[in-house]
C-alpha cells in the first residue's frame, strides 16, 4: 500500500507541478491545490499506514495508526484552505483590476 | 575595567552625546565640549611614560567572552604608547582647530565629532590591542570612520568618489589581513599577539607562514597607501582638512606601520619580508615623491608627500627586520639604528605633516583656494602662517635645525648600509636603495620648497582669491604653533625623546635584541664630513637648482602617459565589476514567476534527487507495507483519472469537477486509513473549496490553450517529472530509512495528560497547542485580505461612479 500511495504522491506532484508552470493564474492555483492533496498524501504515507486502529482512546484497539501526520495533516488542509481562497480573491481582483491573469502579461514596470 | 580600558571606551561613549549636546547647546561650538577628551587621555597616558620606560610593558586583561577563552586584553609598550600619545596628543590639536574651521553654524558638527570620537577610540582600540581578532575589529572601524569623514561634505560629488575608493581599497585589506590573522591563529593556536611572538620558531617553519604574511601585509599596505595602492589618499583629500591633518597623515594611515612593526618579531628576518617591506616602501617613496612635485592643489601634494614619507619609514622598517637575521650580536647592530630611524621618523613626521597641513588649512580657510597657481604673496599678510610652513617644510625636506633633519640623515646612512649588504641578493641589487632613496629625497625638496614659494613669495593676486586673505584667529594657529615648536625641540633634545619613548618601542618591534637597558645609538646632528652629509648637500644643490628651472622641465610630467594610470584602472575595474553583476542579475532575474518557480524546483531535484543518488540514501524495502484491498485500487485509479482530467482540461467547470473529485477521493483515503478526523474536515473544506472555485471562476475568464515554445513545454515536462520521480523516491526511502523511534506512543497518554480521548485532537489543542494558535492566525490573515480585496474594489467603484 506505501508502495503504491508513494507512486501515486509522485504523480499528483508531476501533475501540479506541470499545472503551477503555466500561463494562467487559474491554472496554478489548481496547480497548488493539487499539490496540497499530493503532499497530505505523502505525509501520511510516510508515517506507516494501516499500522492499528484510529487515534481514539477508550475503543477496544490495542494499537494505533501514528497520530502525529493526521495532526500535521489537520492543521495543513486548514491553512491549505486559507490560501486557496486568498489566491482566488487575488485572481479575481487583479482580473478586474488589470484584465488578466495571463502571468506573462502581469509584470512589474521597468525600474525594478 | 582597568584605566587603559577606559582609555579605548571613553570616546565611544561620549560620541553618544555629543548628539545631544549640539542638540541642546547651540551657542557654544560643540568642539569646546569634545576637546577636554583627548586632551584629558592623553595626561592619562603620558603618566605611563616613566612606567613602560623602566618596565616595558603593561597588559591588562577583561574577560570579553569567557566561555570561550577569549579576553579583551590590552598591551601598552613602547611602540603602542607612541601611537595611543600621537593619537591624543595630535586629536586634541585637531579639535582645538576645527573649532575655529567648521563654522558652528553652517556645518554639522554632531557629525563631525562623532566620526572623530569613533574614530580616535578604534585607532586607540587597534594599537593597545593584544588580542589580533579585536585588533581587526577596531582597525575596520578605522576605515569605517575614515569613510564617514572623507564622505563629511557629501554633497559633493567627489567627497562621495573618495569615501568610496577608500573605502573599497582599505576593507579589501582589511579582509585580507583578517585572512592573515587566521592564518596566524591556526598556526599557532592563539590569537595573542604576545604568544604568537612566543612561538615565532614554529611560524617560520610552517607551510602557512608565506601566505600570512603577504595576507597581512596587504592589509598593512592599503592601509599605509604604499604602492600600488596609494591612489586612495589622494582622493581622501576631499574631507574637511583637521580630518586629513588627523586621519590621513598623523594617524590612521600610520596604522600599517603599526603593523608592520608590530609583526616584524613574528615575520621579520627572512628574504621574503626583507624585500617586499622595504622594496615597497622605495617604490612609494620615489614615486609619492615624484608625483608630488606636478601637483598644484596644496593638499594634493601634502598627500603624494604623506605617501612618500609612509613609504620612507616601511623601507627603513624592512631595512631594520635584517638584525632579525643576524640575531644578538655585532653584526645585526646597525640595523636596529634603521628600526630607530623609522620610529623617530614616524614622530617627526607626524608633527611636521600635520603642521603643514594645518597651514594649507588656513590659506584655503583665509583665501578661499588651494591652488598654487592663483596663490602668492601671502609671507607679508599672513606672517606667522608663513613661519610655520618654513618650519614643517624644510622640516620635511630635511634641513637643519629641524628634526625632519636627523631622521633624514639616519635614513642615508640605512640605505647607504644597504648597500653594502651581502645577503638577500642585495650584492646585485642593494645599489638602488641609495641610488631611488636620494632621488627621492631631491623631489622631496623640490615640492617643499614649491610648498612654501609658491604659496607665500612671489606676486601677490587678490583678484584671483575669493576672500581677501589676512592672519588666521590664533586659535587656528595654535596647534600647529605648537606642533612647529616641538618639530625644533626634538632637533635640539632629540635623546630625551630616544630614552623615554624610542628605546621601548624598539624593545617591542626587536624582543629579544634590544634590552631597556642596553645601548642605542645617540642621534646627534653633527658627525663630521660622513657621505650622508653629502649626500643632504647634494640634495639641497639640486633640489634648489631644480626649484629655480621648475617651469622648464615640469612639462616633462605631461609625456608621462595618461592612459595607464592606476585610478583609471581602479575606475575600470570598478566598472566593469558593476557591469558583470547587472548583466549577471538580469541573465537570471527575468521577472516571470516561471522562471523563479523553475530555479527552485530545479534546485529542489538536484539537491534532492542528487543526495538520494550519490548518498546511497535511496532505498526500497515493501516487506514493512501493508495490504491493498481491491477498492483502494479503485480509489486510486479514480484519484488518478480526476489528476489528469484536471491537467487536460480545457474547460474550467471540467477542472474544478476533477479537483473537487480528487478532494473527496483524498477524504476517502483518510477513511481508509484510520483518520476519522481528517476525512470529515477533508470533507468540508474541498465542498467550500469547490464552492468557493465555482463563485470565482463566475467572474474570471475562460481557461485558454495554452501556446508556449516547445522548448519551454520541453523543460516543463522535465521538471514536472523530476520533482514526481523525486518526491516518490523520497516516499519510498522514507519507508525503508527508520532511523528514530516514534515518539507518537508519549499521546497515548492523552487521556491522562489532557483529558481527551481523541489523540489527534489533544495534539492539536494541548500538546502542540501554540501550532494550532498560529495556523488560526494565518487564517485570520488570509480572512482579512480576502476581505481587503474585494472591499477595496467596492469602494474603488463607488468612487469611480461618483465622478
Amino acid at each position: 500500500m506505501e508502495t503504491l500511495m508513494s507512486i501515486i504522491v509522485g504523480i499528483l506532484f508531476a501533475i501540479g507541478m506541470y499545472l503551477i508552470l503555466s500561463k494562467s493564474l487559474l491554472r496554478i492555483i489548481l496547480g497548488t491545490s493539487v499539490i496540497a492533496h499530493g503532499s497530505h498524501l505523502l505525509i501520511i504515507t510516510m508515517g506507516g499506514l494501516k499500522t492499528g486502529g484510529p487515534a481514539l482512546l477508550g475503543k477496544h484497539f490495542t494499537t494505533f495508526v501514528d497520530p502525529i501526520p493526521q495532526a500535521l495533516i489537520l492543521t495543513s488542509i486548514v491553512i491549505n484552505f486559507a490560501i486557496t481562497a486568498f489566491l482566488l480573491v487575488l485572481a479575481y481582483r487583479s482580473y478586474q483590476v488589470v484584465g488578466t491573469e495571463n502571468m506573462e502579461r502581469l509584470r512589474g514596470n521597468d525600474n525594478e | 575595567m582597568s584605566l587603559l580600558h577606559w582609555v579605548i571606551f571613553t570616546p565611544f561613549l561620549f560620541a553618544f552625546i555629543v548628539p545631544f549636546i549640539y542638540k541642546y547647546i547651540r551657542p557654544i561650538h560643540t568642539g569646546w565640549f569634545v576637546l577636554p577628551i583627548p586632551a584629558a587621555l592623553f595626561i592619562l597616558v603620558a603618566k605611563h611614560i616613566p612606567q613602560v620606560a623602566t618596565q616595558g610593558q603593561l597588559r591588562e586583561t577583561i574577560a570579553w567572552i569567557p566561555s570561550l577563552g577569549i579576553n579583551f586584553a590590552i598591551n601598552l609598550d613602547g611602540l603602542s604608547l607612541i601611537f595611543g600619545l600621537l593619537i591624543l596628543g595630535i586629536g586634541a590639536l585637531v579639535v582645538l582647530y576645527s573649532i575655529y574651521y567648521l563654522s558652528k553654524e553652517k556645518e554639522a558638527l554632531h557629525n563631525f565629532y562623532v566620526y572623530l570620537l569613533l574614530f580616535m577610540g578604534a585607532m586607540l582600540g587597534v594599537v593597545f590591542s593584544e588580542n589580533i581578532i579585536a585588533l581587526y575589529m577596531f582597525w575596520e572601524l578605522t576605515s569605517i570612520a575614515s569613510f564617514l569623514l572623507i564622505a563629511y561634505w557629501y554633497q559633493r560629488k567627489g567627497s562621495r568618489y573618495g569615501a568610496q575608493k577608500a573605502l573599497l581599497i582599505t576593507f579589501f585589506g582589511g579582509l585580507c589581513m583578517l585572512a592573515g590573522f587566521l592564518f596566524l591563529g591556526k598556526i599557532t593556536g592563539t590569537y595573542l599577539i604576545s604568544e604568537i611572538i612566543l612561538q615565532v620558531g614554529q611560524v617560520k617553519g610552517h607551510p602557512g607562514f608565506l601566505p600570512a604574511m603577504v595576507l597581512i601585509l596587504l592589509g598593512a599596505f592599503t592601509k599605509s597607501a604604499q604602492f600600488p595602492f596609494h591612489i586612495w589618499l589622494p582622493d581622501a583629500m576631499e574631507a574637511p582638512t583637521p580630518i586629513s591633518a588627523y586621519l590621513h597623515s598623523a594617524t590612521m594611515v600610520k596604522a600599517g606601520i603599526y603593523i608592520i612593526a608590530r609583526f616584524t618579531p613574528v615575520f621579520g628576518g627572512g628574504q621574503q619580508w626583507f624585500w617586499l617591506v622595504s622594496g615597497v616602501g622605495l617604490i612609494t617613496l620615489f614615486w609619492g615623491s615624484f608625483s608630488a612635485v606636478r601637483q598644484v592643489d596644496l593638499k594634493s601634494m601634502l598627500a603624494y608627500s604623506t605617501i612618500s614619507q609612509l613609504g620612507m619609514i616601511v623601507c627603513l622598517l624592512g631595512l631594520g627586520s635584517v638584525a632579525l637575521y643576524y640575531g644578538p650580536g655585532e653584526g645585526g647592530a646597525f640595523y636596529i639604528t634603521a628600526i630607530l630611524a623609522a620610529v623617530f621618523h614616524l614622530i617627526n613626521h607626524s608633527t611636521f605633516k600635520g603642521c603643514l597641513f594645518m597651514v594649507v588649512g588656513i590659506i584655503d580657510h583665509e583665501t578661499g583656494t588651494r591652488d598654487i597657481r592663483r596663490l602668492g604673496g601671502l609671507m607679508s599678510l599672513m606672517p606667522i602662517t608663513f613661519t610655520l610652513a618654513v618650519i614643517g617644510s624644510f622640516s620635511m625636506a630635511g634641513l637643519p635645525p629641524f628634526n625632519g633633519f636627523l631622521s633624514k640623515e639616519m635614513f642615508f646612512t640605512g640605505i647607504l648600509k644597504a648597500a653594502q649588504m651581502d645577503i638577500f641578493n642585495m650584492q646585485t641589487w642593494g645599489i638602488l636603495f641609495p641610488i631611488i632613496g636620494w632621488l627621492a629625497s631631491i623631489f622631496t625638496f623640490v615640492y617643499c620648497m614649491l610648498l612654501v614659494f609658491k604659496s607665500f613669495t612671489g606676486k601677490y593676486y587678490p583678484e584671483k582669491l575669493e576672500k581677501t586673505p589676512h592672519e588666521a584667529p590664533w586659535g587656528m594657529l595654535l596647534p600647529p604653533l605648537v606642533l612647529a615648536s616641538l618639530v625644533v625641540l626634538f632637533f635640539f633634545f632629540p635623546n630625551v625623546l630616544a630614552n623615554y619613548l624610542l628605546q621601548p618601542a624598539l624593545v617591542a618591534i626587536l624582543p629579544g635584541l634590544v634590552g631597556l637597558s642596553s645601548e642605542i645609538e645617540i642621534i646627534a646632528p653633527w658627525h663630521g664630513w660622513t657621505p650622508e652629509l653629502i649626500m643632504t648637500l647634494g640634495v639641497i644643490g639640486i633640489g634648489i637648482g631644480l626649484f629655480l628651472t621648475f617651469r622648464s622641465w615640469s612639462k616633462l610630467y605631461t609625456y608621462l602617459p595618461q592612459r595607464f594610470t592606476l585610478n583609471i584602472l581602479y575606475d575600470q575595474l570598478l566598472i566593469k565589476t558593476e557591469d558583470i553583476s547587472r548583466k549577471m542579475t538580469k541573465g537570471y532575474m527575468s521577472g516571470f514567476i516561471r522562471d523563479y518557480l523553475l530555479y527552485i524546483f530545479s534546485f529542489l531535484v538536484v539537491t534532492v534527487g542528487g543526495a538520494l543518488l550519490f548518498l546511497d540514501s535511496f532505498v526500497y524495502d515493501p516487506t514493512g507495507n501493508s495490504t491493498i484491498n481491491s477498492y483502494e485500487i479503485v480509489l486510486a485509479i479514480i484519484m488518478l483519472g480526476a489528476a489528469l482530467m484536471v491537467l487536460f482540461a480545457q474547460d474550467r467547470v471540467v477542472a474544478i469537477i476533477g479537483l473537487g473529485t480528487m478532494g473527496y477521493v483524498v477524504a476517502m483515503f483518510f477513511v481508509v486509513f484510520r483518520a476519522p478526523d481528517l476525512a470529515l474536515t477533508q470533507l468540508v473544506v474541498e465542498t467550500v473549496t469547490t464552492v468557493m472555485f465555482l463563485l470565482c471562476f463566475y467572474f474570471l475568464p475562460r481557461l485558454e490553450k495554452e501556446k508556449v515554445s516547445s522548448s519551454f513545454q520541453a523543460i516543463r515536462v522535465v521538471i514536472s517529472m523530476g520533482v514526481g520521480v523525486v518526491v516518490t523516491a523520497l516516499a519510498l526511502s522514507a519507508q525503508g530509512n527508520r532511523l528514530f523511534e516514534p515518539i507518537s506512543w508519549f499521546f497515548e497518554n492523552s487521556y491522562e495528560l489532557a483529558g481527551a480521548n481523541n489523540i489527534v485532537n489533544a495534539i492539536l489543542v494541548d500538546f502542540r497547542g501554540f501550532d494550532t494558535m498560529l495556523e488560526i492566525l494565518v487564517f485570520c490573515i488570509a480572512g482579512l485580505g480576502v476581505y481587503t480585496l474585494i472591499k477595496l474594489g467596492l469602494t474603488r467603484r463607488k468612487q469611480d461612479e461618483s465622478k
